[in-house]
């Protein structure tokens, strides 16, 4: 695959889409994302919202090896550097929907696409979503799923602190209900990109 | 100290497509003499020793009054042919992660409990996780072999003396460690969104689309639910999961506590 120069690929040549503030039912914070902004790579994107640890970078890579159909481009590798420019909070999950959209905008054939949604339980059970980096260092337990856009299913998790089973399943039913957020910010964000040529 | 040796009596790998049986587990307490506590766990063929050494250290500054335990899992080559020499792989380091969240999030010690002197002098429990053959489920075999070493490790009175200001061992006098929470880890091996096979084999986890790891304690919490990619799962699916969890977690316990009440008289 070569990579495309595009002259026009500038980081504020390209505007980006926003989210609106926390609307009604949705506790997600703002999110905005840009795409195309760097020229030499295929695909990149950044993705703002509300480690160089092997272990996230491993449930990244096997989030993304579930979904990307590999098949199609037998001996070739696919590269995905996740560059963190601020952390304010649920970085796992914010990496997880930057990881989607570079590969959305490299064209690399996915069966679905996935994103991530960060909980929080707070010491009465209180349920959070999105927390802030406060929060979280705060909370009794933070629970991060990755889910994909077909069926909502499960794709990646990975959890801190303790919990019972009712929480684990309550977390995740809101997990599935914010998710559909993040999906249509992503068919948004790409009707308007795409709109423009 | 001699070890005792009790197992889990049920076959590995009468497979049916109903997969819900787990492998013969062993377990060996106090198989190292000079590590301050051990054990050896056999799960199928998938063996795992774990030897904990216990050494003075400076508490930390911002928490004076806690200890450390720093968990280490060595995959060596002699495990399996697909592990090379030389430095941690990435397997070897997530699993190293996972362990070390476990304890942090099931609070399995107390670190406050670690902590001789506040701001002085702390204990430093370094466990060493080290695989001998390695057949699948490692992440299983690995928390039951820390799990029971944790349980054999006697750590001997420090006092500080007044004079000197130095730490005075009395090895005659040993104490067993407080283990708040029993987690156990129960793996499975997803087969594209339908079949979920309990503690898999190596062969099994390398055709599986996906695992999951459910770290369960005595009451019924999660430690950790750990599923790194691989192909979805229902909630429904991930409630049979945890209703596994809770049964091997009974089974597990009673294996132990057997082991332990063995070993008391001496």
């Amino acid at each position: 695959m070569e990579g495309v120069m595009r002259s026009d690929a500038k980081i504020c040549g390209e505007s980006g889409t926003e989210s609106s503030p926390r609307g009604l039912g949705c506790s997600l914070r703002h999110f905005a994302c840009e795409q195309n902004l760097l020229s030499r790579p295929d695909g990149s994107a950044s993705f703002l919202q509300g480690v160089a640890e092997k272990s996230r970078e491993w449930l990244i890579r096997n989030t993304c090896e579930a979904v990307v159909l590999g098949t199609l481009h037998p001996r070739t590798s696919i590269t995905v550097v996740l560059q963190v420019i601020s952390d304010a909070g649920s970085l796992l999950a914010c990496c997880l929907n930057a990881a989607c959209m570079a590969l959305v905008d490299a064209g690399v054939p996915m069966r679905a696409l996935f994103c991530g949604v960060t909980c929080a339980l707070d010491s009465d059970g209180t349920l959070m979503l999105d927390p802030t980096a406060k929060q979280e260092k705060e909370a009794r337990a933070v629970l991060t799923f990755a889910l994909d856009s077909v069926e909502r299913k499960l794709l990646m998790s990975t959890t801190k602190g303790l919990y019972s089973d009712a929480e684990l399943q309550q977390c995740l039913a809101a997990a599935q209900a914010a998710s559909q957020h993040v999906f249509r910010f992503y068919r948004e964000s790409l009707q308007r990109r795409y709109s423009k040529s | 100290m001699e070890g005792t040796v009790r197992g889990l009596g049920c076959s590995r790998r009468a497979r049916g497509l109903n997969c819900g049986t787990f492998g013969v587990l062993q377990e060996i307490f106090g198989s190292i003499s000079t590590a301050d506590g051990s054990a050896l766990v056999k799960l199928g063929n998938t063996t795992v020793i774990c030897g904990i050494k216990a050494e003075f250290a400076a508490p930390p500054t911002d928490a004076p009054d806690k200890g450390y335990v720093v968990p280490n899992v060595d995959l060596p080559p002699l495990c399996s042919s697909r592990f090379r020499s030389g430095p941690p792989g990435e397997e070897a380091q997530v699993a190293s992660q996972f362990i070390a969240d476990v304890i942090e999030n099931s609070q399995i010690i107390q670190k406050e409990d670690l902590c001789i002197s506040p701001g002085k002098l702390a204990w430093v429990l370094y466990c060493d996780l080290i695989c001998l053959d390695y057949d699948g489920n490692i992440l299983d075999a690995c928390t039951f072999a820390l799990l029971a070493a944790l349980k054999n490790v006697q750590l001997p009175e420090v006092t500080i003396s007044e004079e000197t200001a130095l730490a005075e061992v009395n090895l005659k006098k040993k104490s067993f460690l407080n283990i708040r929470t029993h987690p156990v880890a129960t793996s499975f091996a997803v087969f594209d969104d339908t079949l979920l096979i309990v503690d898999p084999t190596g062969e099994e986890e390398h055709l599986a689309t996906g695992t999951l790891t459910v770290v369960m304690d005595e009451e019924g919490k999660l430690c950790c639910l750990h599923k790194p990619g691989g192909s979805g799962l229902t909630g429904a699916k991930l409630q049979d999961c945890m209703s596994r969890a809770v049964t091997r977690h009974k089974e597990v316990k009673k294996l132990m506590d057997e082991v332990v009440k063995s070993m008391k008289p001496k």
